[in-house]
């Protein structure tokens, strides 16, 4: 086996960066925290997994395609909740309309929480987009491509 | 839903909603359809909107995001100034976005197409959600929304020339400062006022004359005037028109300067106002000597040009000096001048980037070689070439003399009898460059062989009537000034009295 106790060490931390990508994720109602930063340290996991065990193999895991499409669903589901919004007859991002019977505000929970999840989803996949594309490009420009 | 209530947040919602999906067609004709689709339904979402606000009786409309009442919450208000620069950038982009096919067809790699269209919409919204909004600190997300989707666009030119990373690396450095500049200036404000709401911030500001807040006058002036291209903050701008894609230099030189003007117009007129200490000063020695510099130094760097897109994109730097010179002089006519300036000089550029876009099409070349003796080989694309050229140069019976008349009564009620010369002197030089380029592309014999030879033949259909339709506007408007002098005229006086001065 080659570097033995770098494979068990990323086995070991990747498990728990992602528990600690959603903690922040669901803390980001509440506390610091919400879906940009839940979503750098969830691509930080699969980062550390291409470090470890090399692109190719994190491309197996979470393929190109994927990051695309788990991209555009991000963003739809943070306008989504929007126009939802604007269908239920408040205005745009208006979340009391989400259940407008509370009365303690609770679609304004239900709806940051809908808004968090699309952008962490969204800046997870586009992190990962990025490193992908630098560590996956030539090392040099050819000379006639200029 | 209630569709008139919320009218002025379709413009935003449609291409933001749109855009993303583009990404999950099928590469090649299905993101175009669906782009042009987003395009015509935030048109007609922006025409509802200009009828609608100019029937309103407050002047303006305001929509509340999220149901949080403004000063906290973000509010859209939609007044004519910005309807008129709205339906400015949707109009553009519902004829550019059809006419783009063929050239990027050509221009783009077909694996790209899907996302080059994401990020043409993406930008559309960004500068839309500019023009719309009335949160001071909301204008720089979606300037920096907008920004960042050009900044890719512009590279994409990369498959042509290599020279358009450059020229996007630079234009992202410079736009990057600028947007710096502009949201360091709004952080000054908010420290010295506590809000960001730009109604509020113009009460708040009233009698506030602190440092702090000059220094933020100075740098939201600043970093404007880098976005908006304004000499000699204007080195980014030729590099970046040249060796964007065809289709992208079209839709950027007809909205995206115009909608930092726009800007820069609110923050002078609507935030900070006369009451300003820095505002005459600003005016007198900064915004019009800088405008008429920029009127004769670019339009004279344009005459020396062997690359037609480079010479519009100096014009433009030229034309922008036009409208700051408008503006700088605090009336109403002034004003309405700058504003009816923004408006036509959108569609000049426009036709003129889009015949460019039909000539690199058939000749693959925007170089002055490639215009030779066109005439014969493309007469649509000459004349369209050729109309919107006399508009730029300001001949009668098109939008560039209406611009150019009004500026001029602007010039003289305002006791600035010699920019008044100016600005026809500045005119001449605009004939020299136009003329210059009418002459080869008529003159010229056509190259019979050789890189430069064009097939008989002109531009497809779908490029012609997209761009013919730009040139008409372009005549229309410069007949019947109802629509933009009128519109134009009566958004400058409600900005004047906000800003408090003599109307």
């Amino acid at each position: 086996m080659e570097r033995l106790i770098l494979r068990v060490t990323t086995k070991l931390l990747f498990a728990p960066i992602i528990l600690f990508a959603l903690y922040v994720q669901f803390h980001g109602d509440y506390g610091p925290g919400g879906g940009f930063q839940a979503g750098v340290i969830f691509a930080v996991a699969f980062i550390l997994h291409a470090f470890c065990y090399g692109l190719d193999e994190t491309k197996k895991a979470v393929p190109q395609k994927a990051l695309t499409v788990a991209m555009v669903i991000g963003l739809l589901f943070y306008v989504g909740t929007g126009v939802a919004t604007m269908l239920l007859g408040a205005n745009l991002l208006g979340y009391d309309s989400i259940d407008p019977d509370s009365t303690h505000h609770a679609g304004q929970h239900y709806g940051i929480l809908l808004v968090e999840w699309g952008v962490g989803m969204c800046v997870a996949s586009t992190m990962m987009t990025i490193f992908y594309h630098f560590t996956g490009r030539e090392p040099d420009i050819n000379q006639e491509d200029w | 839903m209630n569709f008139a209530e919320q009218l002025p947040v379709l413009p935003i919602i449609t291409p933001l909603v749109m855009a993303p999906v583009t990404l999950l067609l099928p590469k090649g004709r299905a993101p175009w359809a669906w782009a042009t689709l987003a395009s015509w339904l935030t048109f007609a979402a922006c025409v509802f909107l200009l009828r609608e606000v100019s029937a309103s009786s407050a002047g303006f409309i305001s929509y509340h995001l999220g149901d949080w009442a403004p000063p906290l919450g973000i509010e859209y208000r939609v007044d004519l100034a910005n309807a008129l620069v709205l339906l400015l950038v949707s109009g553009i982009a519902s004829l550019v976005f059809p006419f783009a096919y063929r050239s990027v067809q050509l221009e783009i790699d077909e694996r790209q197409s899907s996302l080059f269209y994401g990020a043409l919409l993406i930008c559309m919204t960004g500068l839309l959600g500019v023009t719309i909004t009335g949160d001071a600190f909301n204008v720089f997300v979606f300037l920096e929304i907008s920004s960042l989707s050009t900044y890719a666009l512009i590279a994409m030119g990369a498959r042509r020339d290599r020279r358009a990373l450059t020229a996007s690396f630079n234009y992202l450095v410079m736009g990057t400062i600028g947007a710096t500049f502009f949201v360091i200036g709004i952080g000054l404000l908010y420290q010295a006022t506590g809000t960001l709401n730009m109604a509020d911030l113009h009460d708040k500001l009233a009698g506030n004359h602190s440092r702090v807040v000059d220094a933020g006058f100075a740098f939201i002036v600043v970093g404007m005037g880098l976005k908006l291209a304004m000499f000699p903050m204007h080195l980014w701008l030729p590099n970046a028109y040249t060796y964007a894609p065809s289709a992208v230099s079209a839709f950027i030189a007809a909205t995206a300067t115009k909608v930092a003007v726009y800007v820069l117009i609110r923050f002078l007129y609507s935030i900070f106002g006369f009451d300003f200490s820095f505002m005459g000063s600003a005016f007198t020695f900064v915004l019009l000597p800088l405008g008429l510099a920029g009127m004769f130094v670019a339009s004279f760097v344009a005459v020396f040009q062997d690359d037609v897109k480079r010479m519009l994109a100096y014009s433009s730097v030229a034309q922008i000096g036009y409208m700051l010179l408008g503006l700088s002089f605090a009336t109403v006519e002034g004003l309405t001048a700058s504003l009816v300036h923004v408006f036509n000089h959108a569609l000049m550029k426009g036709a003129l980037f889009m015949a460019v876009a039909c000539v690199v099409l058939r000749a693959g070349s925007h170089s002055v070689e490639a215009f030779a003796g066109l005439a014969r080989r493309m007469p649509f694309t000459t004349w369209a070439f050729i109309l919107s050229g006399l508009s730029l140069i300001g001949v009668p019976l098109t939008v560039g003399f209406i611009s150019k008349w009004y500026l001029l009564q602007a010039a003289f009620a305002a006791g600035h009898w010699y920019a008044g010369f100016l600005i026809v002197a500045s005119s001449l030089i605009a004939l020299l460059y136009v003329g210059r380029i009418v002459e080869v592309m008529v003159l010229r014999e056509p190259a019979e062989e050789g890189k430069y030879a064009i097939p008989a033949r002109d531009a497809p259909l779908s490029m012609l009537i997209p761009m013919w339709i730009m040139v008409a506007a372009n005549i229309y408007f410069g007949v019947n000034t109802e629509l933009t002098g009128e519109i134009a005229r009566r958004a400058a006086e409600a900005l004047m009295m906000v800003a408090g001065g003599a109307p």
